[in-house]
């Protein structure tokens, strides 16, 4: 479509009030009590001039642009402050009002640099349009002081500052307070002396507070912040609506673009899941999409001490096809398999697994979820009977208490926990139950109510504990549990948790929470109004992850926290499409929709559709093809999207086990730590170049618009397809709305899901059928998906990783703000500038006893491997525990954890390791061997041009 | 860890977690996981494992798949 700026109508909706009507120049508009006349205005059509308003903030009436008249009131009231009431006559366009409004104007543009021919805003700048609209045709006024001439901060390296062509309208400020939350910037001075200030003795944004989640640059309205791409490229001239291939928030995006070139990612107002906002990843971090170091060539080689080959794809997807036929026929179909990606759409997920299930012969697929969410699929579907989060993001607006457990929202989830932030600083009620004290338990504005840093590895003593508190002192909901659950099963899960054995008290040696503290956040979270909890991979990723996640439905449904706005169970799933993954039918034992493998008639349902058998016996999990790979019986490994070299538990035990494999493809962007065992690399396209859907962590299937042409040719459908076809497979697929309508035909969740429907109304939350035609933003509301919530007793079984006097520390892993997952994208982007290398978090205490000091090497050595890395001292971690992200492959932070993992379904333990820490020199010898390793297998054979 | 030992350890494992709920409940929610969830290599590979090894639980829930199997 032709570049359109996004609508402004000055002033936030108004969700709730009775209809106002009142007469703007004459035409009656009727709107909720509560909305300015300037968005009433704007509703109807009527644009008032405004400079200080916009309607991501909260009106300010500084500008005094938007003067109104209003019959039978004297003087000018701003239209942004003053609220519509019934039967009012306002008058926007007047001479007097044209008079003030020039002079304002007028005033601006004295102090303001005379370069729209040369800036790169023109024509898209407010301050320009604003003056043209008021009619603006010179400036009386020789200004003997002004601010231009300023020295510009180009320190982000996203967007730029430039203090001269600032208004000083706050829109910046109230942005970041309002919509982000970190309040990094401020007005400081006063009178003509204010100025915008990041805030520190430094003054720049990067080394600001400033998390550039680009809500500032958004709601400029000069080139006072605006993006390093526009400057470069210049403004854009179309735009597409997306979605965002990062966390599994799921933000709506407009590419804007000219040509095929991306100016910026833009949030779009209307998305559903982000309601307009960003973080640096998602609106800033998609440059890696033209990195140089993208594989554009399909290669081959015949041995991994080879180097690559470059290719053309008919002889890519020929050698593939042979390879897979060739070790299916001489080692059995059983020793094929492959590994689904929660970074690529629904349809590329759903033809993968069909590629195994239907051209491989066997259920060996797998995805990444094996390592991060398979807990909730196992504990969601337990007890409430789906496995998903029961709401959608709008139900944390109607949240009084929010339980926050192994996640770190502003790191991970960052739109979403600006939306927390906005909730509690309207005061809910925050419990953080976290051996990290993560940004959200002290951050401006925000305490929270009990912070419980228990020691890794006991979530469920810690909920069992809480449970206990709940049914002993009678907090529990009976109507709600009488009526939606199994009574018997509540009462044999009531009588357990209530055993003396699991009061807080008995406990606090284990989980070292203070029993007080503890017996406190249990009672506010069943008494303190609508209860949400939300979770994240510090519940999932440990031996007892499911038992956790079960742990968690427990406590929901007996606090009656289940069913409606406000409350529920919400996985924050890490990676953008994990859900849709899982949705999909990428686990070995289900097909699409849940349903397991082993059931006739879904199994029938496929088949008819397929035309081919399926097996009924479910396959095997990541781990479990490792086993029998080094164990010499699984030969061949189709990898889309997934990096299991860096990503997964026990590096050593994953290169081995990849080493013993004849035939392993990766289908990515980037050579990946992977692809240092792979025979055939099979380029990928970014989220730019294809058509399809994601479904984000509240079940909502959004679209993926192609904005350029892929690099390499191809969509990952494409590839799949190509390869599916080379082995025989008789598709012909057209588009991917093909493959929707096909997931729709065979699994009832998305009966009503295809493509027309998701462009007209933007988003769809599963179920759609027949019983919801419209989606379904909240889960339970009536019943439970499999008829009563059913209580599972959760016994607290201590992880076999314990600490001693070798390995004295307890390490745990997580992420951060400025990187994604394995770092494959945001280490080859500016977002490097933030977070260069993974660290090592440790207590001042530990630090001390070892020598270590903020900036030293240290060694970090487990049972199972070790590796070095730089120290930071930080109260952060309590004393025992250790800390550190696993984004740079440098690190290696994998080379240290264990095979220990979920007793349901082996999700690795990255949560619980214990180790010993160093003070080290340097790299170890794994390091430098990995190191040199990798740059033997990233060779390319350079081909001499023909004579 | 070889793979027999960590199957072996696997079916220890989540013999443990559902010990709670009594021995008897206890094998047949570990029949029914193990049918659900391992494939037909690693099935096969608890059945053959050394009895010695398992959970007085695991080791009820092998011996019923290995009666099965047969």
């Amino acid at each position: 479509m032709t570049f359109v700026s996004q609508a402004d109508f000055g002033t936030p909706a108004i969700k709730d009030g009775a209809p106002v009507t009142l007469t703007i120049d004459g035409r009656n508009v009727t709107v909720p009590a509560g909305t300015s006349i300037m968005r009433a205005a704007a509703e109807q059509g009527t644009d008032i001039p405004k400079l200080c308003a916009t309607d991501s903030v909260k009106s300010f009436g500084s500008c005094r642009l938007c003067l109104i008249e209003i019959e039978g009131r004297k003087g000018t009231p701003a239209s942004c402050t003053t609220p519509v009431e019934p039967g009012m006559i306002v008058r926007t366009q007047t001479p007097h009002l044209a008079k003030l409004r020039k002079g304002v104007m007028e005033l601006y543009i004295s102090d303001h640099p005379l370069d729209c021919l040369t800036c790169a805003a023109n024509g898209d700048c407010e301050l320009q349009d604003q003056a043209g609209a008021v009619g603006l045709r010179d400036v009386r006024y020789d200004a003997a002081e002004t601010h231009l001439g300023q020295t510009k901060d180009h320190s982000n390296p996203y967007f730029d500052f430039d203090p001269s062509k600032c208004i000083v309208c706050s829109r910046c400020v109230r942005a970041c307070d309002e919509v982000q939350g970190t309040l990094a910037l401020t007005v400081q001075g006063r009178g003509f002396d204010s100025k915008i200030s990041a805030g520190l003795l430094s003054d720049n944004f990067l080394g600001s507070e400033c998390v550039s989640c680009g809500a500032c640059v958004a709601a400029c309205p000069t080139a006072t912040l605006i993006e390093k791409k526009v400057v470069e490229i210049g403004t854009p001239e179309r735009s597409i609506v997306t979605t965002c291939a990062y966390c599994g928030v799921g933000c709506t995006f407009r590419a804007e673009v000219r040509g095929e070139q991306v100016v910026r990612m833009v949030p779009e107002k209307n998305g559903k899941a982000n309601r307009g906002h960003s973080c640096v990843k998602g609106r800033f971090a998609w440059g890696y999409a033209q990195h140089q170091e993208r594989i554009l060539k399909p290669m081959i080689r015949a041995s991994i001490e080879q180097p690559w080959r470059e290719v053309e794809w008919d002889e890519a997807f020929a050698y593939a096809a042979s390879e897979l036929n060739r070790i299916s026929a001489k080692y059995g179909k059983y020793a094929l398999g492959g590994i689904t990606s929660s970074r690529c759409t629904n349809e590329e997920t759903f033809l993968v697994q069909k590629l195994i299930r239907a051209g491989f012969g066997n259920n060996n697929v797998d995805t990444c979820a094996r390592v991060c969410h398979s807990p909730t699929g196992y504990g969601l579907k337990t007890t409430f009977g789906t496995s998903a989060g029961t709401q959608d993001f709008d139900s944390v607006e109607h949240s009084d208490v929010m339980l926050v457990i192994g996640a770190n929202p502003t790191d991970g989830h960052p739109v979403f926990a600006s939306r927390m932030k906005k909730g509690l600083r309207q005061g809910a009620k925050l419990i953080v139950i976290d051996p990290r004290r993560i940004d959200l338990v002290h951050t401006p504005h925000i305490e929270a109510d009990y912070h419980l840093p228990l020691r890794p590895g006991t979530n469920v003593a810690v909920l069992t504990a809480m449970a206990h508190v709940i049914v002993t002192e009678g907090l529990a909901d009976e109507a709600f549990i009488r009526e939606r659950c199994d009574w018997d099963e509540y009462q044999h899960w009531a009588e357990f948790v209530s055993d003396k054995r699991n009061a807080p008290e008995t406990l606090e040696p284990v989980t070292m929470v203070p029993a007080a503290d503890l017996r406190a956040a249990a009672r506010l979270y069943a008494t303190g109004g609508n209860g949400a909890i939300y979770y994240g991979l510090g519940v999932t990723e440990h031996s007892q992850g499911s038992s956790t996640v079960m742990a968690i439905a427990n406590l929901a449904m007996a606090t009656g926290n289940i069913g409606r706005r406000g409350v529920g169970v919400n996985p924050l799933r890490g990676q953008n499409n994990v859900q849709g993954a899982c949705d999909m039918g990428s686990f070995p034992h289900e097909l699409s929709g849940y349903r397991h493998i082993s059931d006739g008639a879904t199994r029938r349902l496929f088949e008819a559709d397929w035309g081919v058998s399926l097996d009924p016996e479910p396959g095997l999990r990541i781990p479990n093809m490792l086993d029998a790979a080094v164990d010499g019986v699984f030969k061949a490994l189709y990898v889309q999207g997934e990096d299991i070299l860096q990503s997964d538990p026990n590096t050593k035990h994953v290169s081995a086990g990849l080493a013993a494999m004849e035939c392993v493809i990766v289908h990515d962007l980037f050579l990946n730590e992977t692809a240092n065992y792979a025979h055939i690399f099979l380029p990928g396209s970014t989220f730019l170049e294809k058509n399809g859907t994601f479904t984000n962590a509240e079940r909502r299937i959004q679209p993926v618009r192609k904005v350029m042409t892929p690099m390499q040719g191809l969509e990952d459908w494409e590839v799949t397809q190509r390869l599916a076809q080379a082995m025989g497979l008789d598709w012909h697929y057209t588009h991917p709305s093909e493959i929707m309508d096909e997931i729709a035909r065979l699994t009832p969740s998305f009966a009503g899901v295809n493509f027309a429907r998701l462009d007209q109304e933007g988003s769809l939350q599963w179920p759609v059928n027949e019983a919801a035609p419209d989606g379904s933003p909240i889960m339970h509301v009536d019943r439970f998906s499999n008829g009563k919530g059913k209580f599972v007793v959760t016994d607290y079984v201590p992880t076999d990783e314990k600490t001693g006097p070798r390995f004295p520390l307890l390490l745990t892993t997580g992420r951060i703000l400025s990187h994604y997952n394995v770092g494959a994208q945001t280490r080859r982007t500016e977002n490097v500038a933030w977070h260069p290398e993974d660290l090592l978090e440790i207590h001042p205490v530990d630090a001390e006893d070892r020598g270590v000091k903020t900036g030293d090497w240290v060694k970090l050595q487990s049972r199972a491997g070790e590796t070095t890395l730089r120290a930071t001292v930080t109260d952060r971690v309590a004393p025992g525990v250790v800390y550190t992200t696993f984004h740079h492959p440098s690190t290696q932070a994998n080379v240290v954890t264990t095979e220990y993992s979920d007793w349901a379904t082996n999700c690795p333990e990255y949560k619980v390791t214990a180790v010993q820490i160093s003070p080290s020199n340097g790299p170890t010898d794994w390091q430098e061997g990995y190191e040199a390793l990798s740059e033997r297998a990233r060779r390319i054979a350079v081909v001499e041009p023909a004579e | 860890m070889s793979t027999q030992s960590s199957i072996i350890y696997m079916a220890n494992q989540i013999a443990r977690n559902l010990a709670v709920n009594g021995d008897d409940a206890a094998v047949e929610a570990m029949i029914a996981h193990i049918r659900a969830f391992w494939d037909p290599r690693m099935r096969s590979l608890i059945i053959t494992s050394p009895a010695d090894g398992l959970d007085p639980i695991a080791a009820r829930a092998v011996d019923a798949l290995r009666l099965a199997s047969v």
